[in-house]
């Protein structure tokens, strides 16, 4: 059946089987790849993404029950100015490792930060509860939502604009600054 | 938050990788679409073991999407139904006469897309004739346990290994001498290091060019690459490996599965590549498991606390095939470590494995090798001791802890630890926990719950682990007749940056950022003028891969090694360019310069255009100032740490909850503490997970009890505490810049603190792993359930 | 990655389209709402329908509101509710605290974005904890079918593990929680980790009048007991005083007619001693929340 979808602000139409995982048609049909999958069973997270205005598992949504609504992935996270905050954060923090979890759980991150400014440590270990990371042990996980929430609570210093910026341009330019900042200031 | 400057060489640099994988522009295997990509699906067996009576795959066949199904019959004909593993047996493909554990792959369907192939599975008509099981590996050697293995001539029993290291008589007789023994029996259950990414693979077998290239989730690309040649019989050089980025390893990435082996075959038949990534149960069911050690552990001392010997008897489940990933020698791994960080007279232990109708593997998860199993044994008997003699735990470890002066330090096993200060770790470990405040809070909350009945109790628990990595020296180290060594090739540019390309494979340790920050040590060059390659078998140095906490201890000196070569010869070049003898330079990071003339000298950029350049170069140096090397370890390293974990019981719900975790790591010179902190972070939920909730088990006919992550349960962001990190540096003395491994130590140390601190709390001598709140009920009842057998 | 297999799709427009969809293509036809109990099993292909009927669209069935019926005072909660959304209720709150300590522990905030409290309820997995809950707080579920509606009182709406009153061409549309004015409640549960499901849960509500007991809802997850609930135990609080040994006894009588099943949560001795602990301590924490009037 033939599903319109907004992806990403991008409207999609699409023909589908009515099987088909939102995960699959993101993944396969429309080529983001960014959004994961680790479980089949809704247990991992590593595939959440926004339905309409909240993060779901997108291995337990059917790709029919999308027709008609907004979705955003990891891909979708970016502005026009660069990188935002939170993907900057998990720069900073060392908030990844293997990266796999990683989209998923900047997602649900971004959800977060949006109702909830200044959440606090516990706040952040309960949202993120449903999505697994095997690498980080999740402290530095915890540390960028942190940093990114007193990121956003203080506004852009001239520094971290100059870095924002240049972390949306390239991989090489980005590698000219340290995470010596966010790090050590734990 | 102002901008510093880029530290070049060690310190806590921002990684390289991060910018791709938080944009969701990381490529991991099932991100790869190859034009006309097929899908492959595998059929398991429901059964644990079972004859095959027939298969028939024509109604699969005549599926219209369906491509090719392959059976075992079809590879026997390529002679390809059997694959060597790592341990001197051979590992089943696709099963032929019989199946040996539930999950065991019995035909591999290839359609064109995935969904397809799924549904494909459900037309193959197989029909099983069942047979008893053996599950329980305390059963697997009576005379009347059922035949794993019977399809290999001359198989009359279960029994594949006796292995002992140590002094048997010189062990016993300490024993037989000693004023105190405690004992212990232990199980250390089977886990799985359950990446968060599964395996997978795409083969593509181009039949035009005549080559083969895999992109597949591995740790080990060249050592696929060497029997992916060995079982299909193709030429190594028609053989490309390619290991993109990897969703997490841990070891689960180290061993061929049956899976990519029906892939290649697959894509040769078809002609078109073949995609196959398992599903979560395929990874829990099938794919290479970790511990389940059964062992009885014996330590003798003096009624005062000094430790005299270790005694260790052990029953190792490897499942159906004997498939571990360790080096050839070693049948235990290195369980020899078993000895921990203890200054004992004398040590033994014996090791018997045995086959049972379980999934094959056992190497995995973190495991050093099955050190993992020996630091949990050392660390929880040196507690029943404790217990026993009713010392204090930190006191009796403390005691009797290897001191700084006896290193280099050759044990009772035969191994020479490198170095360490374990007491100065421990000191640490116990100030930043505050141990005395901390005990006596515990004795206020056990007086609060005896005179209440209610309340939680708090639990203390350490462990103090000396591990043993970077495997290994050539001369008593192989897999499968590979020498461990591993090989780095670091090639200068004109205009001065460089690429480095290493043997080892990242699944998320940061190599692209630490070996850049090495040759920054080394060179003076920026990391960020330093790319590194790895996992791509065409454009890498052979060496065998990542596990173990190899990488930096083996391709990180080779590392090291190459830039000293590189640097030497620049001095060459930058002789001829000053001309002056090169034996008057002296090198300040990034320049040679003349001794006593800080204005005089070149810049390694400048000696690098001047390689490349028309200068006249002295006799023996031939231009450019590319260098590599292979890097043949004199010695494993030995990292060490001292864990105190803080829990707090309710002891009449059985609940847990991790309230503190303390952990001092040394592991010699750090590179880039940040991510070494962040390796230890993950160790620790290890620890927890294994301590708490993780457990692969089965039923009495060999259901796996365990396949998916609703039964398989890993720690989340609720049970981990904030971990609090401190570290001591006592450089390995054999290492080129004296650093050790750190992948795996706190998932070696972690678990048998979390035990020790719940037992401590509920003042229990000894219960298995898990300690799910059930357990720890039944354990205060006195009547500890056996976690490695299924609840009846 | 585990895939469902075939089946044909169709959106409801409303409650009576969805109930004409599956009264037309017969047993093999379900519902699907947030999809968290029932696609899973799909994609491991324990469940095979024909037809999905998605009811996500209907947002006639979402929400919480008080309302006055005939009986009292009641809480009105629609089918398709998702559990973040009963969490973030504040009228939940304050007549049924119960329900937000039982949400608090059910999977993870990102599952209950999606999850709808009636496609728990239509699962009636032996350990799903708004069963628990709505049992304790005797909640009357709404029904429609090609003739209308029908109410049934969740303490019979249970037929079994898997199994409830519901019939092939129905829709559960409503949830209907008394609200008696001063009444506390609480729900307990024990896991492995978080977002796991119960080893044992017990949830409690109690009026009380001048430290007496004059109304008692009690509802055990995951133990085995009868419906989800504890009649005896409930008769016996009756008129009692809320002191610790009163509880402790109820505890005693709710496990007694208890018939866990041992598993990888845990032994059958063990179970059976959490549904007499959790439920003491579950009354314990509602009378600490209950008015005493």
């Amino acid at each position: 059946m033939q599903i319109r979808v907004s992806v990403n602000a991008a409207e999609r139409v699409h023909e589908v089987e009515a099987r088909l995982l939102l995960v699959h048609l993101l993944r396969d049909e429309l080529g983001l790849t960014g959004t994961h999958w680790g479980c089949d069973t809704s247990n991992c997270g590593a595939c959440t993404v926004w339905l309409d205005e909240v993060p779901v598992k997108s291995c337990t949504v059917l790709a029919v029950m999308a027709d008609g609504h907004r979705v955003r992935t990891v891909e979708g996270l970016e502005g026009p100015g660069g990188l935002d905050q939170i993907q900057q954060s998990f720069i900073e923090c060392h908030g990844l490792q293997c990266g796999f979890c990683t989209p998923g759980i900047l997602m649900t991150a971004r959800w977060l930060l949006d109702r909830v400014p200044d959440p606090t440590e516990q706040e952040i270990r309960e949202t993120i509860s449903g999505q697994v990371c095997r690498c980080t042990g999740y402290e530095n996980i915890v540390r960028s939502v942190r940093h990114a929430a007193e990121s956003e609570q203080a506004g852009w210093s001239d520094a971290e604009q100059a870095g924002r910026s240049e972390a949306g341009q390239s991989a090489w330019s980005e590698q000219a600054r340290t995470g010596q900042s966010g790090w050590a200031a734990s | 938050m102002g901008r510093v400057v880029t530290p070049v060489g060690f310190g806590p640099l921002r990684r390289k990788e991060d910018l791709r994988l938080v944009r969701g522009r990381g490529r991991f295997v099932d991100d790869i679409a190859l034009p006309g990509m097929l899908h492959g699906a595998i059929l398991r067996s429901p059964y644990a073991h079972a004859r095959i009576v027939s298969v028939d795959t024509s109604a699969a066949e005549s599926h219209p999407k369906v491509r090719a199904v392959l059976t075992g019959a079809d590879l026997a004909a390529r002679d390809m139904a059997w694959m060597p593993t790592a341990s001197h047996d051979v590992a089943a493909v696709l099963a032929c006469e019989k199946v040996h554990f539930q999950g065991q792959e019995v035909a591999f369907v290839v359609a064109e897309d995935r969904y397809a192939a799924r549904d494909a599975l459900a037309l193959i008509e197989v029909e099983y004739e069942p047979l008893p099981a053996v599950v329980d590996a305390r059963t697997a050697l009576d005379p009347d346990a059922p035949l794993v293995r019977d399809e290999q001539p001359g198989c009359t029993d279960n029994h594949i290994f006796d292995w002992e290291s140590g002094d048997a008589a010189a062990t016993d007789a300490v024993f037989a001498a000693a004023e105190h023994v405690s004992d212990c029996d232990l199980v250390y259950p089977r886990v799985h290091p359950a990446p968060l990414e599964t395996c997978g693979i795409v083969a593509d077998a181009d039949r035009i060019e005549g080559r083969l290239t895999v992109h597949a989730t591995t740790q080990a690309p060249h050592t696929h690459r060497v029997l992916y040649s060995r079982i299909a019989g193709v030429p190594e050089h028609r053989i490309r490996v390619v290991a993109p980025d990897i969703g997490g390893g841990f070891g689960n990435k180290v061993a061929m599965y049956p899976g990519y082996l029906c892939a290649v075959v697959a894509s040769t038949v078809t002609g078109r590549p073949v995609k196959w990534v398992e599903d979560r149960s395929e990874n829990l069911m099938a794919s290479s498991f970790a511990r389940d050690y059964h062992m009885r552990g014996e330590i003798a001392a003096t009624r005062d606390g000094r430790i005299l010997a270790v005694r260790v008897r052990v029953l190792a489940d490897h499942g159906a095939f004997n498939a571990t990933s360790q080096p050839s020698r070693f049948p235990a791994g290195f369980f020899g470590v078993f000895t921990g960080s203890y200054d004992l007279r004398a040590a033994h232990c014996r090791v018997t494995g045995v086959h049972t109708n379980k999934a094959p593997g056992g190497v995995a998860y973190a495991c050093s090798f099955r050190i993992t199993e020996a630091s949990y044994l050392v660390e929880r008997l040196v507690d029943v001791l404790a217990h026993d003699l009713g010392l204090d735990p930190a006191r009796l470890r403390m005691d009797n802890l290897l001191r700084a002066e006896q290193f280099p330090h050759p044990t009772p096993t035969g191994w020479e630890y490198d170095s360490g200060d374990y007491p100065a770790t421990l000191r640490l470990a116990l100030e930043i926990a505050g141990y005395d405040e901390l005990r006596a809070e515990q004795a206020a909350t056990r007086a609060e719950y005896e005179r209440t009945g209610r309340g939680r109790l708090l639990g203390i628990g350490l462990s103090f682990f000396t591990e043993a990595v970077g495997a290994g020296p050539r001369r008593t180290m192989d897999i499968m007749g590979l020498g461990m060594a591993d090989g780095a090739d670091l090639r200068v540019h004109p205009s001065g940056g460089a690429v480095l390309a290493v043997s080892c494979m990242s699944q998320g340790q940061g190599h692209e950022t630490t070996f850049a920050q090495i040759i920054g040590h080394e060179l003076g060059i920026p990391a960020d003028q330093v790319q590194v390659v790895q996992g791509d078998t065409d454009r890498t140095p052979f060496g065998l891969g990542t596990y173990g906490s190899r990488s930096t201890a083996v391709s990180g000196a080779a590392t090291v090694v190459a830039a000293r070569r590189v640097r030497e010869r620049a001095r060459l070049v930058a002789g001829a360019m000053l001309e002056i003898d090169p034996i008057d330079l002296e090198w300040v990071p990034g320049r040679w310069q003349v001794r006593g003339d800080p204005t005089a000298g070149a810049s390694l950029t400048e000696i690098a255009a001047a390689a490349h350049s028309g200068l006249e170069l002295p006799d023996g140096v031939e231009g450019h100032l590319d260098a590599s090397c292979v890097y043949n370890p004199p010695n494993l390293t030995f990292p060490c740490g001292a864990y105190l974990c803080v829990v707090e019981v309710d002891p009449v719900t059985g609940e847990v909850r991790v309230r503190r975790f303390v952990a001092v790591d040394d592991c010699g010179v750090r590179i880039n503490p940040m991510i070494v902190a962040g390796q230890v972070h993950r160790g620790l939920a290890d620890g927890i997970g294994m301590a708490l909730m993780e457990l692969i088990t089965f039923d009495p006919d060999g259901n796996h009890l365990a396949a998916s992550f609703m039964d398989y349960l890993l720690p989340t962001s609720m049970e981990c505490p904030s971990w609090e990190l401190g570290e001591t540096v006592t450089p390995s003395p054999h290492h080129p810049i004296g650093a050790k491994g750190v992948g795996e130590s706190a998932t070696v140390g972690s678990p048998a603190a979390v035990v020790n601190a719940v037992l401590d709390a509920i003042g229990v001598r000894h219960a298995d792993m898990p300690l799910t709140p059930a357990q720890v009920w039944r354990a205060v009842q006195g009547r500890p359930l056996r976690p490695d057998l299924a609840i009846r | 990655m585990q895939v469902p297999a075939h089946f044909e799709y169709r959106r409801a427009t409303d409650v009576d389209h969805a109930v004409a969809l599956l009264g037309r293509f017969g047993p093999e036809a379900r519902v699907v709402a947030g999809g968290h109990s029932l696609i899973p099993m799909m994609k491991l292909r324990l469940a095979q329908p024909e037809l999905l009927v998605d009811i996500n669209e209907l947002t006639e069935l979402s929400g919480v509101r008080l309302h006055n019926g005939p009986d009292g005072p009641e809480l009105r909660i629609g089918a398709l509710t998702r559990h973040a959304e009963l969490l973030d209720c504040a009228l939940v709150g304050e007549h049924a605290a119960m329900l937000h300590d039982a949400e608090r522990v059910i999977a993870d905030p990102v599952v209950r974005n999606r999850g709808t409290v009636g496609g728990s309820i239509c699962q009636a997995d032996p350990s799903e904890d708004l069963s628990g809950a709505f049992t304790a707080l005797r909640a009357v579920a709404v029904i429609r079918g090609a003739d209308g509606e029908r109410t049934v009182p969740v303490r019979e709406f249970f037929h079994g593990p898997y199994e409830t009153a519901v019939g092939p061409a129905e829709v559960l549309v409503e949830l209907r929680v008394p609200v008696r004015a001063g009444s506390g409640s609480s729900y307990l549960k024990v896991d492995r980790r978080a977002g796991d499901w119960a080893v044992a849960a017990a949830g409690a509500v109690l009026n009380l009048q001048n430290g007496r007991v004059t109304a008692a809802g009690l509802g055990l997850t995951a133990v085995g007991a009868p419906g989800f609930g504890a009649p005896d135990a409930e008769e016996y609080l009756l008129g009692r005083s809320t002191d610790a040994g009163t509880f402790a006894e109820a505890g005693r009588i709710a496990a007694r007619a208890c018939r866990p099943v041992a598993d990888q949560r845990g032994p059958v001795d063990y179970k059976l001693h959490l549904a007499a602990e959790l439920t003491a301590r579950a009354l314990t924490a509602a009378a600490a929340r209950a008015a005493d009037r």
